[in-house]
């Protein structure tokens, strides 16, 4: 596979926040301020690019009906490590992201690489495809960061803009900025991609891997 | 038990898990389109929001926190959380099928809800004790249950409106629910003056 190609992907084609919509909640949430939302993006990255190279290398040793449970606890023990170098080295970021940290477990993107990506392909188109994806959803946050950080508080990575530090719109900076400047950017990149619009079901069971996701499907059993 | 009520008030009100805190993000968007859907998720959410937090919290005060393994509380309460999810199903499937009906088929996705693991790692982080906790819990589904009612009658009434092309879908339902989070913002510091 092209590695160029299978690195930009991530970024604007299938950006993981804004076309897939996946990770909604570490979005909304820690994209208050450009620097958390780097902070965030650079430890998400670091549990992708782990998990999936982990995953990758492992895809014909985890066996396939309990592959779920495993991705999970690999995840989760990446994601405990990264927590304990960020409360090492950088107690400030530990503070502004605090419990979205370990909610990296939970969040869809990572499992959904995996489980799309990193059980069919080699190590190193895994490893790239991680680095795309983790590039694109710290993209997307740091743009949503960019905009309410600039208009919300009137400063940029904490240095204070002269006419908008004093005209802030601080309701930016609160929760309903949060849903209003993605519902806002979401809207944006519809228009410039042309594309239909797509149909509004996701969430677990529209998400993307609910076909593949084990879980989904118990559900959809159960239903019957 | 006034310190029960403002922390149940305060969960939730003011720190309502969906629209001030986005857990739980994606089922607040996925399912809100009907309202039974939504009151069948959100019963499911509370119950096992309740029943995490009776099994991690004494996990975390009896096991980890004796023997120095505070570190693993993220593998553990995940893990927890998705093994005790199968079990209820199995439990409800076996012992009350007409419950297990209603909420089947939303237990399974519950387990990769932030909101659930969000809810335990919180009490934890507060200090709450056992009691507290499990109150804490019951508003913060309690706020999840009241997001998601509301939500699926602002979205009915989406249905009908004539949205420019761009906004169609998604964009237009987040906008949406940011006027419906601005509405609980108008909650903020009144639970602390109602005891003063």
């Amino acid at each position: 596979m092209n590695t160029l190609k299978n690195f930009s992907k991530g970024l604007i084609k299938e950006n993981p926040v804004l076309v897939l919509v996946l990770g909604t909640c570490p979005t909304l949430a820690t994209s208050t301020s450009v620097s958390s939302a780097l902070g965030m993006g650079a430890a998400a990255t670091v549990v992708l690019l782990c998990s999936n190279i982990v995953i990758s290398a492992l895809r014909k040793i985890i066996p396939d009906k309990v592959r779920i449970p495993c991705y999970i606890v690999l995840i989760a023990g990446f994601v405990t490590m990264v927590q304990m170098l960020v409360k090492a080295f950088a107690p400030a970021l530990d503070e502004s992201l605090g419990i979205y940290l370990p909610l990296i477990v939970v969040n869809c993107i990572i499992l959904g690489r995996a489980e799309m990506f990193a059980n069919k392909n080699k190590v190193f188109d895994s490893a790239i495809d991680a680095l795309g994806m983790g590039a694109g959803f710290t993209l997307a946050l740091t743009m949503m960061a960019t905009i309410r950080e600039i208009f919300g508080n009137g400063t940029f990575l904490g240095i204070e803009i002269p006419v908008l530090a004093e005209n802030h719109i601080s309701i930016l900076t609160m929760a309903p900025g949060g849903f209003f400047v993605f519902g806002c950017l979401m809207a944006l990149v519809t228009r410039l991609s042309k594309k239909k619009p797509k149909k509004e079901e996701f969430g677990c069971a529209g998400c993307p891997s609910a076909g593949l996701c084990h879980k989904a499907q118990c559900g959809e059993e159960a239903e019957k | 038990m006034t310190r029960f009520i403002i922390i149940l008030l305060s969960a939730v009100f003011i720190n309502n898990y969906v629209l001030s805190r986005f857990l739980g993000i994606c089922p607040f968007l996925g399912v809100s389109k009907k309202l039974n859907q939504a009151t069948g998720m959100s019963i499911a959410v509370i119950f096992v929001m309740l029943i995490s937090t009776a099994v991690t919290y004494p996990i975390q005060k009896c096991l980890l926190d004796p023997n120095n393994l505070e570190y693993l509380q993220t593998i553990v309460f995940i893990l927890v959380i998705a093994a005790l999810v199968q079990l209820v199903e199995i439990i409800l499937k076996r012992y009350m099928p007409a419950l297990h009906k209603a909420l089947g088929v939303y237990l399974p996705l519950i387990t990769t809800n932030c909101a659930v693991l969000g809810v335990t790692i919180l009490n934890i982080d507060e200090g709450y004790t056992f009691a507290e906790s499990m109150v804490n819990s019951l508003g913060s589904g309690l706020g999840f249950f009241l997001a998601m009612v509301m939500f699926s009658g602002v979205r009915s009434k989406l249905e009908g409106a004539d949205i420019p092309k761009a906004f169609q879908g998604l964009p237009i339902t987040l906008v949406a629910a940011s006027i419906t989070s601005l509405s609980f913002l108008g909650f903020g510091g009144i639970i602390e003056n109602l005891f003063a």
